[in-house]
Protein backbone atom coordinates (compact mmCIF):
# COMPACT_ATOMS: atom_id res chain seq x y z
CA UNK A 1 0.00 0.00 0.00
CA UNK A 2 1.45 3.37 -1.10
CA UNK A 3 1.85 5.83 1.40
CA UNK A 4 -0.85 8.41 0.02
CA UNK A 5 -3.60 5.30 -0.16
CA UNK A 6 -2.85 4.77 3.64
CA UNK A 7 -2.60 8.45 4.77
CA UNK A 8 -6.12 8.63 3.43
CA UNK A 9 -7.19 5.70 4.52
CA UNK A 10 -6.53 6.33 8.32
CA UNK A 11 -8.72 8.96 8.91
CA UNK A 12 -11.64 6.09 7.99
CA UNK A 13 -10.26 3.90 10.26
CA UNK A 14 -9.87 6.37 13.51
CA UNK A 15 -13.59 7.25 12.51
CA UNK A 16 -14.91 3.55 11.99
CA UNK A 17 -15.97 1.66 14.85
CA UNK A 18 -17.49 5.29 16.82
CA UNK A 19 -19.32 6.03 13.40
CA UNK A 20 -20.46 1.76 13.08
CA UNK A 21 -22.15 2.63 16.76
CA UNK A 22 -23.70 5.29 16.04
CA UNK A 23 -25.50 4.32 12.39
CA UNK A 24 -26.12 0.87 14.26
CA UNK A 25 -27.68 2.61 17.56
CA UNK A 26 -28.85 5.79 16.55
CA UNK A 27 -29.37 6.17 12.78
CA UNK A 28 -31.02 2.83 12.16
CA UNK A 29 -33.23 2.95 15.23
CA UNK A 30 -34.73 6.34 13.92
CA UNK A 31 -35.17 4.33 10.08
CA UNK A 32 -37.19 2.28 11.92
CA UNK A 33 -38.82 3.79 13.99
CA UNK A 34 -40.15 5.62 10.44
CA UNK A 35 -41.45 2.33 9.40
CA UNK A 36 -43.02 1.54 12.61
CA UNK A 37 -44.94 4.87 12.75
CA UNK A 38 -46.36 3.69 9.49
CA UNK A 39 -47.66 0.25 10.64
CA UNK A 40 -50.87 -0.84 11.91
CA UNK A 41 -51.83 -3.78 14.31
CA UNK A 42 -52.46 -4.09 17.88
CA UNK A 43 -50.59 -5.58 20.84
CA UNK A 44 -51.68 -9.08 20.43
CA UNK A 45 -51.38 -9.79 16.81
CA UNK A 46 -48.58 -7.81 15.91
CA UNK A 47 -47.59 -4.51 14.28
CA UNK A 48 -47.18 -4.60 10.02
CA UNK A 49 -46.36 -2.21 7.55
CA UNK A 50 -49.90 -0.55 6.25
CA UNK A 51 -48.26 2.97 4.86
CA UNK A 52 -50.82 4.30 7.93
CA UNK A 53 -50.02 8.45 7.21
CA UNK A 54 -52.92 9.30 9.44
CA UNK A 55 -51.41 7.73 12.42
CA UNK A 56 -49.63 11.11 12.46
CA UNK A 57 -52.70 13.15 11.73
CA UNK A 58 -54.52 11.09 14.33
CA UNK A 59 -51.76 11.68 17.37
CA UNK A 60 -51.22 14.85 16.77
CA UNK A 61 -54.73 15.86 16.72
CA UNK A 62 -55.98 13.54 19.85
CA UNK A 63 -52.38 14.88 21.50
CA UNK A 64 -52.26 18.53 20.74
CA UNK A 65 -52.56 19.90 23.94
CA UNK A 66 -49.40 17.65 25.41
CA UNK A 67 -48.19 19.40 22.20
CA UNK A 68 -48.46 22.80 23.37
CA UNK A 69 -47.98 22.50 26.83
CA UNK A 70 -44.32 20.82 26.11
CA UNK A 71 -43.45 23.58 24.17
CA UNK A 72 -45.22 26.18 26.13
CA UNK A 73 -43.60 24.98 29.67
CA UNK A 74 -40.14 24.29 27.91
CA UNK A 75 -40.16 27.89 26.45
CA UNK A 76 -41.24 29.37 29.85
CA UNK A 77 -38.40 27.40 31.60
CA UNK A 78 -35.67 28.24 28.73
CA UNK A 79 -36.73 31.85 29.36
CA UNK A 80 -36.38 31.73 33.07
CA UNK A 81 -33.31 29.95 32.94
CA UNK A 82 -31.54 32.99 30.56
CA UNK A 83 -32.95 35.49 32.77
CA UNK A 84 -31.83 33.65 36.07
CA UNK A 85 -28.08 32.55 34.00
CA UNK A 86 -27.10 35.51 32.77
CA UNK A 87 -26.33 37.95 35.17
CA UNK A 88 -25.04 34.67 36.94
CA UNK A 89 -22.63 34.12 34.56
CA UNK A 90 -21.61 37.83 33.77
CA UNK A 91 -21.09 38.25 37.41
CA UNK A 92 -18.58 34.84 37.27
CA UNK A 93 -16.84 35.79 33.77
CA UNK A 94 -16.16 39.65 34.93
CA UNK A 95 -16.58 40.35 38.80
CA UNK A 96 -15.76 37.20 40.36
CA UNK A 97 -12.05 37.19 40.65
CA UNK A 98 -10.37 34.59 42.40
CA UNK A 99 -14.26 33.09 43.35
CA UNK A 100 -14.92 32.14 39.62
CA UNK A 101 -13.75 28.58 39.65
CA UNK A 102 -15.52 28.28 42.95
CA UNK A 103 -18.73 29.43 41.49
CA UNK A 104 -18.16 27.00 38.37
CA UNK A 105 -17.67 24.47 40.78
CA UNK A 106 -20.81 25.11 42.30
CA UNK A 107 -22.76 25.33 39.34
CA UNK A 108 -21.44 21.90 38.16
CA UNK A 109 -21.83 20.09 41.56
CA UNK A 110 -25.38 19.24 41.69
CA UNK A 111 -25.05 17.30 38.80
CA UNK A 112 -23.34 15.05 40.72
CA UNK A 113 -26.36 13.83 43.10
CA UNK A 114 -29.13 12.14 41.01
CA UNK A 115 -31.69 14.03 39.22
CA UNK A 116 -33.97 12.43 39.40
CA UNK A 117 -33.59 12.70 43.59
CA UNK A 118 -33.24 16.32 43.28
CA UNK A 119 -37.09 16.55 41.80
CA UNK A 120 -38.07 14.35 44.36
CA UNK A 121 -36.58 16.64 47.19
CA UNK A 122 -38.80 19.46 44.85
CA UNK A 123 -41.76 17.65 45.96
CA UNK A 124 -41.14 18.19 49.40
CA UNK A 125 -40.19 21.58 49.56
CA UNK A 126 -43.33 22.31 47.47
CA UNK A 127 -45.62 19.86 49.65
CA UNK A 128 -48.87 21.16 50.78
CA UNK A 129 -47.93 21.05 54.55
CA UNK A 130 -44.51 22.63 53.56
CA UNK A 131 -42.98 25.89 54.60
CA UNK A 132 -43.00 27.57 51.18
CA UNK A 133 -47.12 27.02 50.53
CA UNK A 134 -47.18 27.84 54.30
CA UNK A 135 -45.76 30.96 54.03
CA UNK A 136 -47.30 32.15 50.42
CA UNK A 137 -50.59 31.58 52.07
CA UNK A 138 -50.01 33.67 54.81
CA UNK A 139 -48.75 36.95 52.50
CA UNK A 140 -51.51 35.87 50.54
CA UNK A 141 -49.72 35.26 46.93
CA UNK A 142 -51.69 31.84 47.27
CA UNK A 143 -55.41 31.70 48.36
CA UNK A 144 -55.62 29.50 51.63
CA UNK A 145 -56.16 26.25 50.00
CA UNK A 146 -53.53 26.96 46.84
CA UNK A 147 -51.03 24.93 45.88
CA UNK A 148 -47.32 24.76 44.72
CA UNK A 149 -47.23 20.98 44.28
CA UNK A 150 -49.02 19.11 41.14
CA UNK A 151 -49.78 22.79 39.17
CA UNK A 152 -48.31 23.80 36.35
CA UNK A 153 -46.02 26.12 38.53
CA UNK A 154 -44.34 23.41 39.46
CA UNK A 155 -43.56 21.47 36.77
CA UNK A 156 -42.08 24.67 35.08
CA UNK A 157 -39.93 25.16 38.32
CA UNK A 158 -38.88 21.79 38.34
CA UNK A 159 -37.83 22.09 34.45
CA UNK A 160 -36.24 25.10 34.70
CA UNK A 161 -34.28 24.12 38.02
CA UNK A 162 -33.03 20.84 36.13
CA UNK A 163 -31.55 22.55 33.02
CA UNK A 164 -30.44 25.97 34.82
CA UNK A 165 -26.23 24.59 34.73
CA UNK A 166 -26.89 23.91 31.00
CA UNK A 167 -27.86 27.35 29.97
CA UNK A 168 -25.12 29.07 32.78
CA UNK A 169 -22.03 27.31 31.45
CA UNK A 170 -22.23 28.15 27.54
CA UNK A 171 -23.00 31.80 28.99
CA UNK A 172 -20.27 31.95 30.95
CA UNK A 173 -17.76 30.35 28.07
CA UNK A 174 -19.69 33.01 25.61
CA UNK A 175 -19.00 35.99 27.68
CA UNK A 176 -15.76 35.15 29.37
CA UNK A 177 -14.16 35.12 26.27
CA UNK A 178 -15.05 38.74 25.24
CA UNK A 179 -11.49 40.94 25.03
CA UNK A 180 -12.58 43.67 27.45
CA UNK A 181 -10.25 46.14 25.66
CA UNK A 182 -13.55 46.38 22.76
CA UNK A 183 -15.66 47.44 26.05
CA UNK A 184 -12.84 49.79 27.12
CA UNK A 185 -12.99 50.87 23.19
CA UNK A 186 -17.08 51.51 23.21
CA UNK A 187 -16.61 53.28 26.76
CA UNK A 188 -13.53 55.60 25.75
CA UNK A 189 -16.01 56.61 22.29
CA UNK A 190 -18.46 57.73 24.89
CA UNK A 191 -20.61 55.23 24.67
CA UNK A 192 -22.95 54.81 27.97
CA UNK A 193 -22.56 51.36 29.94
CA UNK A 194 -25.77 50.46 28.72
CA UNK A 195 -25.01 51.00 24.84
CA UNK A 196 -22.08 49.21 25.68
CA UNK A 197 -23.81 46.24 26.78
CA UNK A 198 -25.92 46.34 24.10
CA UNK A 199 -23.83 47.01 21.46
CA UNK A 200 -20.48 44.71 22.50
CA UNK A 201 -21.69 42.59 25.01
CA UNK A 202 -24.40 41.23 24.08
CA UNK A 203 -23.62 40.34 20.12
CA UNK A 204 -21.07 38.90 21.06
CA UNK A 205 -23.01 36.87 24.27
CA UNK A 206 -25.36 35.73 21.32
CA UNK A 207 -23.74 31.96 20.38
CA UNK A 208 -23.80 31.42 24.43
CA UNK A 209 -27.44 32.30 24.40
CA UNK A 210 -28.28 30.07 21.29
CA UNK A 211 -25.86 27.01 22.66
CA UNK A 212 -27.26 27.56 26.17
CA UNK A 213 -30.78 27.91 24.80
CA UNK A 214 -31.02 24.76 22.70
CA UNK A 215 -29.22 22.91 25.59
CA UNK A 216 -32.16 23.63 27.88
CA UNK A 217 -35.07 23.70 25.37
CA UNK A 218 -34.46 20.87 23.70
CA UNK A 219 -34.12 18.28 26.86
CA UNK A 220 -36.91 20.30 28.46
CA UNK A 221 -39.53 19.77 25.49
CA UNK A 222 -38.96 15.83 25.68
CA UNK A 223 -38.52 16.09 29.59
CA UNK A 224 -41.61 13.61 31.65
CA UNK A 225 -39.75 13.43 35.19
CA UNK A 226 -40.87 16.51 36.26
CA UNK A 227 -44.58 16.31 34.65
CA UNK A 228 -44.33 12.91 36.22
CA UNK A 229 -43.04 13.95 39.59
CA UNK A 230 -44.21 17.32 40.38
CA UNK A 231 -47.99 17.40 38.29
CA UNK A 232 -50.94 15.42 37.28
CA UNK A 233 -51.91 13.88 34.38
CA UNK A 234 -53.43 17.68 34.01
CA UNK A 235 -49.67 18.69 33.57
CA UNK A 236 -48.62 15.54 31.30
CA UNK A 237 -46.60 16.87 28.51
CA UNK A 238 -45.47 15.03 25.11
CA UNK A 239 -42.95 13.11 26.78
CA UNK A 240 -45.10 11.57 29.25
CA UNK A 241 -47.75 10.39 26.43
CA UNK A 242 -44.63 9.01 23.98
CA UNK A 243 -43.56 6.97 27.33
CA UNK A 244 -46.62 5.66 28.33
CA UNK A 245 -47.48 4.70 24.69
CA UNK A 246 -44.52 2.75 24.34
CA UNK A 247 -44.33 0.90 27.55
CA UNK A 248 -47.76 0.48 29.59
CA UNK A 249 -50.01 0.79 26.41
CA UNK A 250 -47.57 -0.46 24.10
CA UNK A 251 -48.97 1.20 21.24
CA UNK A 252 -45.59 1.75 19.20
CA UNK A 253 -47.02 3.27 15.99
CA UNK A 254 -48.50 5.82 18.21
CA UNK A 255 -45.56 6.60 19.92
CA UNK A 256 -43.23 6.13 16.92
CA UNK A 257 -45.30 8.83 14.91
CA UNK A 258 -45.29 11.67 17.95
CA UNK A 259 -41.64 11.39 18.68
CA UNK A 260 -41.01 12.25 15.48
CA UNK A 261 -43.31 14.81 15.48
CA UNK A 262 -41.40 15.99 18.42
CA UNK A 263 -37.98 15.92 16.41
CA UNK A 264 -39.54 17.90 13.68
CA UNK A 265 -41.23 20.33 16.13
CA UNK A 266 -37.65 21.12 17.39
CA UNK A 267 -36.08 21.18 14.68
CA UNK A 268 -38.12 23.92 12.67
CA UNK A 269 -37.48 25.36 16.26
CA UNK A 270 -33.54 25.44 15.91
CA UNK A 271 -34.09 27.01 12.19
CA UNK A 272 -36.36 29.74 12.96
CA UNK A 273 -34.59 30.37 16.22
CA UNK A 274 -31.10 30.45 14.14
CA UNK A 275 -32.43 32.66 11.53
CA UNK A 276 -34.07 35.14 14.47
CA UNK A 277 -30.57 35.59 16.04
CA UNK A 278 -28.69 35.66 12.70
CA UNK A 279 -26.79 32.37 11.76
CA UNK A 280 -24.13 33.88 10.36
CA UNK A 281 -23.15 35.81 13.21
CA UNK A 282 -23.45 32.84 15.12
CA UNK A 283 -21.04 31.19 13.60
CA UNK A 284 -18.33 34.01 12.49
CA UNK A 285 -18.68 34.58 16.72
CA UNK A 286 -18.41 31.11 16.97
CA UNK A 287 -14.78 30.76 15.14
CA UNK B 1 9.17 28.54 25.10
CA UNK B 2 9.56 32.38 24.41
CA UNK B 3 8.77 31.52 20.59
CA UNK B 4 5.25 30.99 21.42
CA UNK B 5 5.03 33.55 24.50
CA UNK B 6 5.84 36.30 21.53
CA UNK B 7 3.06 34.22 19.15
CA UNK B 8 0.44 34.04 21.80
CA UNK B 9 -2.63 35.92 20.36
CA UNK B 10 -3.33 39.65 21.70
CA UNK B 11 -6.60 38.66 23.28
CA UNK B 12 -4.96 36.15 25.96
CA UNK B 13 -3.22 39.50 27.53
CA UNK B 14 -4.78 39.37 31.07
CA UNK B 15 -7.18 42.58 31.57
CA UNK B 16 -6.28 45.51 32.97
CA UNK B 17 -7.90 45.78 36.43
CA UNK B 18 -10.26 48.25 36.37
CA UNK B 19 -10.87 49.63 39.59
CA UNK B 20 -14.31 50.38 40.54
CA UNK B 21 -15.06 53.99 40.56
CA UNK B 22 -18.72 55.72 40.50
CA UNK B 23 -20.76 54.57 43.23
CA UNK B 24 -23.14 52.98 40.50
CA UNK B 25 -20.61 50.62 39.09
CA UNK B 26 -20.65 49.79 42.71
CA UNK B 27 -24.40 49.01 43.28
CA UNK B 28 -24.27 47.26 39.85
CA UNK B 29 -21.84 44.76 41.48
CA UNK B 30 -23.49 43.98 44.76
CA UNK B 31 -26.86 43.67 42.88
CA UNK B 32 -25.37 40.90 40.61
CA UNK B 33 -23.25 39.36 43.41
CA UNK B 34 -26.54 38.73 44.88
CA UNK B 35 -28.50 37.92 42.29
CA UNK B 36 -25.62 35.06 41.43
CA UNK B 37 -25.86 34.23 45.40
CA UNK B 38 -29.49 33.28 45.00
CA UNK B 39 -29.44 31.30 41.86
CA UNK B 40 -26.62 29.14 43.21
CA UNK B 41 -29.10 28.80 46.20
CA UNK B 42 -31.69 27.62 43.89
CA UNK B 43 -29.49 25.08 42.55
CA UNK B 44 -28.80 23.93 46.17
CA UNK B 45 -31.40 23.82 48.22
CA UNK B 46 -32.94 20.29 47.03
CA UNK B 47 -28.87 19.33 47.17
CA UNK B 48 -29.27 20.30 51.25
CA UNK B 49 -32.86 18.66 51.56
CA UNK B 50 -31.44 15.47 50.50
CA UNK B 51 -28.26 15.44 52.62
CA UNK B 52 -30.34 16.57 55.54
CA UNK B 53 -33.04 13.81 55.14
CA UNK B 54 -30.52 11.26 55.11
CA UNK B 55 -30.25 11.65 59.16
CA UNK B 56 -33.67 11.71 59.63
CA UNK B 57 -35.41 9.75 62.16
CA UNK B 58 -38.33 8.60 59.80
CA UNK B 59 -40.62 6.31 61.19
CA UNK B 60 -42.32 4.91 58.28
CA UNK B 61 -40.99 4.53 54.89
CA UNK B 62 -42.10 7.84 53.98
CA UNK B 63 -39.29 10.40 54.27
CA UNK B 64 -41.23 13.78 54.00
CA UNK B 65 -41.08 15.03 57.11
CA UNK B 66 -38.31 15.65 59.46
CA UNK B 67 -38.37 13.63 62.52
CA UNK B 68 -35.36 14.14 64.24
CA UNK B 69 -31.75 13.15 63.62
CA UNK B 70 -30.39 9.75 63.57
CA UNK B 71 -27.30 8.22 62.32
CA UNK B 72 -28.71 4.76 61.72
CA UNK B 73 -29.40 5.03 57.77
CA UNK B 74 -25.73 6.05 57.54
CA UNK B 75 -25.16 2.46 59.47
CA UNK B 76 -26.40 0.17 56.76
CA UNK B 77 -26.49 2.39 53.34
CA UNK B 78 -26.91 -1.30 51.52
CA UNK B 79 -29.58 -3.02 53.65
CA UNK B 80 -32.08 -2.68 50.96
CA UNK B 81 -30.62 -5.80 48.69
CA UNK B 82 -32.32 -4.30 45.31
CA UNK B 83 -31.30 -0.71 45.98
CA UNK B 84 -27.61 -2.16 46.75
CA UNK B 85 -28.31 -4.41 43.30
CA UNK B 86 -29.10 -1.16 42.05
CA UNK B 87 -26.57 1.07 42.83
CA UNK B 88 -24.04 -1.78 41.14
CA UNK B 89 -25.97 -2.16 37.98
CA UNK B 90 -25.81 2.07 37.72
CA UNK B 91 -21.48 1.74 38.43
CA UNK B 92 -21.16 -1.24 36.52
CA UNK B 93 -22.95 -0.14 33.43
CA UNK B 94 -21.08 3.28 33.69
CA UNK B 95 -17.56 2.31 33.83
CA UNK B 96 -17.57 -0.34 30.78
CA UNK B 97 -20.41 2.52 28.80
CA UNK B 98 -17.60 5.23 29.83
CA UNK B 99 -14.81 3.09 28.23
CA UNK B 100 -16.18 2.38 25.30
CA UNK B 101 -17.58 5.60 24.44
CA UNK B 102 -14.07 7.26 25.43
CA UNK B 103 -12.24 5.26 23.36
CA UNK B 104 -14.36 5.39 19.94
CA UNK B 105 -15.12 9.09 21.03
CA UNK B 106 -11.48 9.69 20.73
CA UNK B 107 -10.50 7.97 17.66
CA UNK B 108 -13.48 9.81 16.11
CA UNK B 109 -12.24 13.47 17.25
CA UNK B 110 -8.86 12.78 16.47
CA UNK B 111 -10.35 12.19 12.50
CA UNK B 112 -12.42 14.92 12.84
CA UNK B 113 -9.94 17.66 13.95
CA UNK B 114 -6.28 16.02 12.10
CA UNK B 115 -7.87 14.90 9.00
CA UNK B 116 -9.23 16.19 5.90
CA UNK B 117 -11.13 14.07 4.23
CA UNK B 118 -14.33 14.14 1.98
CA UNK B 119 -17.49 13.99 4.06
CA UNK B 120 -15.92 15.41 7.41
CA UNK B 121 -18.57 18.09 7.81
CA UNK B 122 -21.28 15.91 6.98
CA UNK B 123 -19.55 13.58 10.05
CA UNK B 124 -19.47 16.37 12.10
CA UNK B 125 -23.02 17.15 11.88
CA UNK B 126 -24.17 13.67 12.22
CA UNK B 127 -22.38 13.41 15.45
CA UNK B 128 -23.79 16.06 16.62
CA UNK B 129 -27.18 15.32 15.75
CA UNK B 130 -27.85 12.48 18.70
CA UNK B 131 -27.28 15.62 21.15
CA UNK B 132 -30.07 17.73 19.85
CA UNK B 133 -32.71 14.92 19.83
CA UNK B 134 -34.61 14.71 22.61
CA UNK B 135 -33.75 11.83 25.26
CA UNK B 136 -37.61 10.56 24.95
CA UNK B 137 -36.81 10.23 21.05
CA UNK B 138 -33.43 8.26 21.64
CA UNK B 139 -35.11 6.30 24.08
CA UNK B 140 -38.05 4.90 22.15
CA UNK B 141 -36.19 4.74 18.97
CA UNK B 142 -33.76 2.31 20.41
CA UNK B 143 -36.76 0.29 22.28
CA UNK B 144 -38.43 0.03 19.00
CA UNK B 145 -35.25 -1.42 16.72
CA UNK B 146 -34.55 -3.80 20.11
CA UNK B 147 -38.78 -5.14 19.94
CA UNK B 148 -38.51 -5.55 16.27
CA UNK B 149 -35.40 -7.52 16.40
CA UNK B 150 -36.64 -9.63 18.84
CA UNK B 151 -34.17 -8.26 21.34
CA UNK B 152 -34.80 -8.88 24.95
CA UNK B 153 -33.78 -5.58 26.93
CA UNK B 154 -31.74 -5.25 30.11
CA UNK B 155 -28.12 -4.75 31.14
CA UNK B 156 -26.52 -5.46 28.26
CA UNK B 157 -28.55 -3.53 26.06
CA UNK B 158 -28.61 -0.11 28.43
CA UNK B 159 -24.96 -0.37 28.06
CA UNK B 160 -25.28 0.16 24.32
CA UNK B 161 -27.66 2.93 24.89
CA UNK B 162 -25.49 4.59 26.95
CA UNK B 163 -22.85 4.39 24.62
CA UNK B 164 -24.17 5.69 21.74
CA UNK B 165 -25.49 9.02 23.46
CA UNK B 166 -22.07 9.86 25.99
CA UNK B 167 -20.02 9.13 22.59
CA UNK B 168 -20.96 12.59 20.96
CA UNK B 169 -20.56 14.25 24.34
CA UNK B 170 -16.70 12.59 24.00
CA UNK B 171 -16.60 13.83 20.43
CA UNK B 172 -17.47 17.53 21.20
CA UNK B 173 -15.33 17.17 24.49
CA UNK B 174 -11.86 15.65 22.94
CA UNK B 175 -12.17 18.19 19.72
CA UNK B 176 -12.65 21.28 21.35
CA UNK B 177 -9.22 19.98 23.31
CA UNK B 178 -7.87 18.95 19.81
CA UNK B 179 -8.67 22.12 18.09
CA UNK B 180 -6.61 24.24 20.91
CA UNK B 181 -3.20 22.12 20.27
CA UNK B 182 -0.68 22.84 17.71
CA UNK B 183 -1.08 20.42 15.01
CA UNK B 184 2.84 21.46 13.94
CA UNK B 185 4.79 18.83 16.90
CA UNK B 186 2.59 15.87 15.29
CA UNK B 187 3.76 17.23 11.59
CA UNK B 188 7.09 16.70 13.17
CA UNK B 189 6.91 13.38 14.19
CA UNK B 190 5.42 12.38 10.85
CA UNK B 191 8.30 14.20 8.99
CA UNK B 192 11.01 12.24 11.34
CA UNK B 193 9.73 9.24 10.25
CA UNK B 194 7.26 8.21 12.73
CA UNK B 195 4.18 6.06 11.46
CA UNK B 196 0.79 7.75 12.00
CA UNK B 197 -0.01 5.53 14.90
CA UNK B 198 3.34 6.11 16.41
CA UNK B 199 2.39 9.74 16.60
CA UNK B 200 -1.11 9.27 17.68
CA UNK B 201 0.14 7.01 20.86
CA UNK B 202 3.56 9.00 21.69
CA UNK B 203 2.47 12.45 20.51
CA UNK B 204 -1.48 13.27 19.79
CA UNK B 205 -2.47 11.07 22.74
CA UNK B 206 -0.21 12.50 26.10
CA UNK B 207 -1.36 15.82 24.90
CA UNK B 208 -5.11 15.61 24.90
CA UNK B 209 -4.93 13.57 27.74
CA UNK B 210 -6.82 16.06 30.18
CA UNK B 211 -9.34 16.27 27.65
CA UNK B 212 -10.05 12.36 27.17
CA UNK B 213 -9.76 12.35 31.12
CA UNK B 214 -12.33 15.04 31.20
CA UNK B 215 -14.75 13.52 28.66
CA UNK B 216 -14.65 10.18 30.28
CA UNK B 217 -15.28 12.15 33.19
CA UNK B 218 -18.67 13.40 31.57
CA UNK B 219 -19.87 10.51 29.94
CA UNK B 220 -19.30 8.43 33.18
CA UNK B 221 -21.55 11.37 35.44
CA UNK B 222 -23.96 11.30 32.17
CA UNK B 223 -24.36 7.57 31.98
CA UNK B 224 -24.75 7.37 35.77
CA UNK B 225 -27.13 9.75 36.11
CA UNK B 226 -29.31 8.92 33.07
CA UNK B 227 -33.07 8.05 33.73
CA UNK B 228 -35.13 8.69 30.39
CA UNK B 229 -33.38 6.66 27.86
CA UNK B 230 -32.50 3.78 30.67
CA UNK B 231 -36.27 3.48 31.12
CA UNK B 232 -36.99 1.96 27.73
CA UNK B 233 -34.33 -0.05 27.26
CA UNK B 234 -33.78 -1.33 30.74
CA UNK B 235 -36.60 -4.36 30.87
CA UNK B 236 -36.26 -6.17 34.28
CA UNK B 237 -32.81 -4.16 34.92
CA UNK B 238 -32.53 -1.88 37.60
CA UNK B 239 -30.15 0.99 37.43
CA UNK B 240 -29.90 3.46 40.26
CA UNK B 241 -32.15 6.51 38.70
CA UNK B 242 -34.54 3.67 38.45
CA UNK B 243 -34.67 2.25 41.57
CA UNK B 244 -35.38 6.08 42.80
CA UNK B 245 -38.44 6.63 40.59
CA UNK B 246 -39.69 3.58 40.80
CA UNK B 247 -39.75 4.13 44.85
CA UNK B 248 -41.68 7.32 45.00
CA UNK B 249 -44.78 6.00 45.04
CA UNK B 250 -44.34 3.97 47.77
CA UNK B 251 -41.58 6.69 49.14
CA UNK B 252 -38.60 6.78 48.94
CA UNK B 253 -35.99 5.34 51.05
CA UNK B 254 -33.35 7.18 53.65
CA UNK B 255 -30.79 4.89 52.57
CA UNK B 256 -31.06 6.23 49.09
CA UNK B 257 -30.21 9.85 50.50
CA UNK B 258 -27.09 8.43 52.08
CA UNK B 259 -25.23 6.56 48.96
CA UNK B 260 -26.16 10.07 46.65
CA UNK B 261 -24.62 12.17 49.62
CA UNK B 262 -21.35 10.03 49.77
CA UNK B 263 -21.45 9.96 46.52
CA UNK B 264 -21.40 13.48 46.19
CA UNK B 265 -18.44 13.43 48.57
CA UNK B 266 -16.69 11.21 46.77
CA UNK B 267 -16.91 13.60 43.95
CA UNK B 268 -15.69 16.26 45.89
CA UNK B 269 -12.85 14.29 47.46
CA UNK B 270 -11.67 13.68 43.92
CA UNK B 271 -12.15 17.49 43.14
CA UNK B 272 -9.74 18.29 45.32
CA UNK B 273 -7.25 15.97 44.73
CA UNK B 274 -7.48 16.84 41.26
CA UNK B 275 -6.62 20.37 41.84
CA UNK B 276 -3.99 19.26 44.32
CA UNK B 277 -2.12 17.04 41.58
CA UNK B 278 -2.59 19.75 38.92
CA UNK B 279 -1.02 22.31 41.20
CA UNK B 280 1.68 19.60 42.26
CA UNK B 281 2.45 19.41 38.01
CA UNK B 282 2.04 22.93 37.64
CA UNK B 283 4.83 23.60 40.37
CA UNK B 284 7.12 20.75 38.71
CA UNK B 285 6.97 22.28 35.23
CA UNK B 286 8.13 26.05 36.51
CA UNK B 287 11.16 23.84 37.96
CA UNK B 288 12.00 22.07 34.39
CA UNK B 289 11.03 25.13 32.57
CA UNK B 290 13.16 27.43 35.09
CA UNK B 291 16.28 24.95 35.43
Amino acid sequence: MSLRTRRRLVPWLFLAPALLWLLLFFAYPLLNQASVSLMTGDPENGYTLTWAFHTYWDAISQYKVQFGRSILYAGIATALCLIIAFPLAYFTAFHAGRFRNLILLLIILPFFMSFVLRTVAWQLILADDGRVVSILRSIGVLGSDGRLLASGVAVVAGITYNFLPFMALPLYVALEKIDRRLLEAATDLYASRATAFRKVTLPLALPGIFAGSLLTFIPACGDFINAALLGTPRQYMIGNVIQSKFLNILDYPTAAALSFTLMLFILIGILLYARLLGARNLTEAAI
Amino acid sequence: MAATDTLAPPASAPPAPKPVTSSRDRLRHWVLGIWSVLALLYLFIPVFIVVLFSFNDNRGRFNFTWEGFTLRHWAHPFADADLAKAMTNSIEIALIATVIATLLGTFMAVALVRYNFRGRAGIDFFVFMPLSTPEVVLGAALLAMFLTLNINTGFVTIVIAHVMFTLSYVVVTVKARLEGMDRHIEEASMDLGATEWVTFRKVTLPMIAPGVAAAAMLAAAISFDDYVITSFNAGQTQTFPLFIFGATRQGVPAEVNVLATMLLLAVLVLMGLNVLVQRALARRDAVRTSA
